[in-house]
């Protein structure tokens, strides 16, 4: 299991739209992949359970992987938190 | 042959409300409604069943979500219509449906109340969260819910909108009467709002007659009955005699033709008999009137209300996705300008800020809201400067009552400016920066005001409601909005008179300006440039080019003079009767 601490680094925060583009990524790997933040966890692919996450920007994130293919997974999606999700 | 009025007083088939959209059209119901849904919770027998009837309802809310998706994908572009997207993902979400599936499995109950409770339980988690975007974002996910369910009663489950129908409804929103004007959707009949409640000026923008403000027309009204409406008059005729659907129909026809007449006008442009040009210039509230505006015949884009844009993306737009649309309004409307007016949030419009305000219209809207959202504001002014690169952009601030608000604003500016040379972006260092002269302090201030700015518009909507302090959304005192009372006008003229001899360009917005019968009292109170929605630009076009401005400048001095708003009318409707004009209400 791979655990990783992310901050939100976009203005907008996890809005909508990213929140999508989480959830497509993490659909294309085998492993499960949680977001939890202020004691909530939530189904990383799930997008109705991350559309419940109001996280700000600033928030932080721990992010788990767990399966076969994690780091490949836990790569990518923290990438794309790390570059505020391509947003300002 | 019979007129409107011999029609009207004999009809007792008829509900009035207010003509918010022009044009006749004859067709039949479409109530729609957004009523709460009775959840059933009874017990089943056959699980497999209730599984095959849940992906059933899936699949279809699929085909229904993928088709306004690629409406808005179109209307909005790619980029705002996102949102749609993720509401369609989440009907493929396999956590949310194995859910679902199990509790049917187990507690076997009627699909639709464990799709109704499981998606509930989401969007109590977002309705305890504090920020507002939450809120909305639960709102929305509503519509997903509820389609599910209703695709699940596959009996009671409406067909998507037909076309060619009239939408009843008790109140529409902007969305709501987007999506639906794609349906091919003949008119809009609501209960509640105004001439300026949003929903009315899409329509008029869209071109889909419209009578608001009925009080309770959808409940008068049974779906699929025939109906009448007049959105030159403001009135619905229901179960329309053959009579009156032969008087109708022969209007109808006339107008068509007389629409054909006005095309010619289109590249013309609009100059009194006797040699004045009027500027004529559209107001623009969504990205896709874009289209309209380029074939009115505008000279520009006099007035952009871009707060809009929160609504159709649902939430505040990022610079870099301002700076996107901003640019692409520009270079369209290249060379012509643009006026693009900073967010007027506040009061009616959008409450992202939950500001808990007793009176908000007094309270923290426009240009004040931005001075305390400067981070906001900056993010707003360093995208309409990204964009303002071929010099025809100009920027606009609303609800400005005071000297300090322009200087405050105009510090931000230059320090934006200053932000962007820092980073080697190039922008338009000389970008026109105006106000919208809407408050009665800034009008009396008018002549100081104007010596801080380079042009001024007059928004007559909120002038004359604070003018005249009156609610212009609340149908009790909406006769007390009068957009021909002579403190009006009297306004008006002060203030064209101030900018003039500051030397200061001064246009009007508003939707007196799309009144033809204040046309030529406009131009004869000095006005030499009107904003007004694109669809009105030929029929203004006709009524200018038909009286001498000679004639206007003394009928509006006799206007200014008068006490009434009766008799100010009376005064117009005999200029038009002098010169001839027809004029939009009377030429059917």
């Amino acid at each position: 299991m791979i655990e990783r601490v992310v901050k939100i680094k976009n203005k907008a925060g996890l809005h909508t739209r990213p929140a999508a583009t989480i959830v497509k990524l993490a659909a294309q790997y085998k492993c499960e992949f949680f977001i939890s933040r202020n004691g909530m966890n939530i189904n990383g692919k799930s997008i109705i359970g991350v559309m419940t996450l109001a996280a700000e920007e600033g928030a932080e994130l721990v992010l788990t992987f767990d399966g076969v293919d994690e780091e490949e997974a836990a790569n990518e999606i923290v990438a794309f938190f790390e570059n505020g999700f391509g947003e300002e | 042959m019979k007129s409107f009025k011999d029609i009207y007083r004999s009809a007792e088939n008829k509900i009035a409300g207010i003509g918010a959209a022009p044009g006749i059209v004859i067709g039949d119901v479409y109530l729609f409604t957004k009523e709460k849904l009775e959840i059933s919770k009874a017990s089943i027998t056959d699980v497999e069943e209730a599984i095959k009837n849940l992906h059933e309802a899936l699949e279809r809310s699929k085909k229904e979500l993928t088709k306004i998706f690629a409406i808005a994908k179109e209307k909005m572009g790619p980029t705002r219509a996102g949102i749609f997207e993720a509401h369609l993902m989440i009907l493929d979400d396999p956590i949310l449906i194995l859910n679902i599936i199990n509790r049917i499995k187990k507690e076997k109950k009627q699909p639709e109340y464990i799709v109704h409770d499981e998606i509930t339980k989401y969007q109590d988690l977002m309705i305890i969260s504090h920020e507002s975007y939450m809120k909305e974002r639960a709102h929305d996910i509503e519509d997903i819910k509820n389609r599910i369910v209703r695709n699940l009663r596959k009996k009671q489950w409406k067909s998507k909108i037909q076309s060619d129908v009239i939408i009843i409804s008790e109140t529409l929103t902007p969305a709501d009467t987007l999506l639906l004007s794609r349906n091919k959707v003949k008119g809009f009949i609501t209960d509640h709002g105004g001439l300026t409640s949003h929903a009315a000026i899409i329509s008029r923008s869209l071109n889909i007659p419209a009578v608001v403000g009925t009080h309770d027309a959808s409940h008068k009204l049974k779906e699929g009955q025939k109906v009448i409406v007049d959105g030159f008059h403001g009135y619905v005729l229901f179960n329309p005699t053959k009579a009156q659907i032969k008087f109708f129909e022969a209007k109808h026809e006339h107008l068509v033709s007389l629409q054909k007449e006005l095309e010619h006008l289109v590249d013309q442009p609009a100059v009194t008999k006797d040699g004045k040009e009027i500027e004529l210039l559209a107001n623009v509230d969504v990205t896709g009137e874009i289209d309209i505006v380029k074939t009115s015949g505008a000279q520009g884009i006099g007035l952009y209300r871009s707060e809009q844009l929160l609504d159709e993306m649902g939430t505040i737009p990022s610079e870099e996705e301002q700076t996107t649309v901003y640019s692409r309004l520009a270079s369209r409307m290249y060379p012509d300008s643009i006026t693009i007016r900073a967010f007027d949030i506040g009061g009616d419009k959008f409450n992202l800020f939950d500001y808990d305000e007793p009176n908000p219209f007094l309270g923290l809207r426009g240009i004040r809201l931005l001075l305390e959202n400067s981070k906001l504001f900056k993010e707003q002014i360093k995208a309409v400067l990204r964009a303002s690169k071929n010099k025809n952009i100009k920027f606009m601030l609303p609800m400005v009552s005071t000297i300090v608000e322009i200087r405050r604003s105009k510090k931000i500016i230059s320090d934006c400016m200053a932000e962007l040379s820092k980073e080697n972006i190039k922008f338009d260092s000389e970008m026109d920066i105006g106000i919208m002269v809407e408050v009665p302090s800034a009008a009396v201030m008018t002549k100081e005001l104007a010596i801080e700015v380079d042009f001024l518009s007059i928004g007559t909507n909120d002038l004359v409601q604070y003018l005249m302090a009156v609610d212009r959304g609340n149908d009790l005192v909406s006769d007390l909005y009068q957009e021909f009372s002579p403190v009006v006008l009297r306004t008006i003229k002060m203030i064209v008179d101030d900018a003039n001899r500051a030397g200061k360009p001064v246009s009007l917005c508003g939707e007196m300006a799309a009144e033809t019968l204040a046309m030529p009292l406009l131009v004869g109170l000095g006005l030499e440039s009107l904003s007004i929605s694109p669809t009105t630009i030929p029929y203004a076009k006709k009524i200018i080019t038909s009286f001498k401005f000679k004639d206007a400048k003394k009928m509006a001095k006799n206007c200014v003079e008068n006490c009434f708003e009766e008799e100010i009318v009376n005064n117009l409707e005999k200029f038009f009767e002098k010169n001839n004009i027809v004029r939009t209400r009377n030429i059917i």
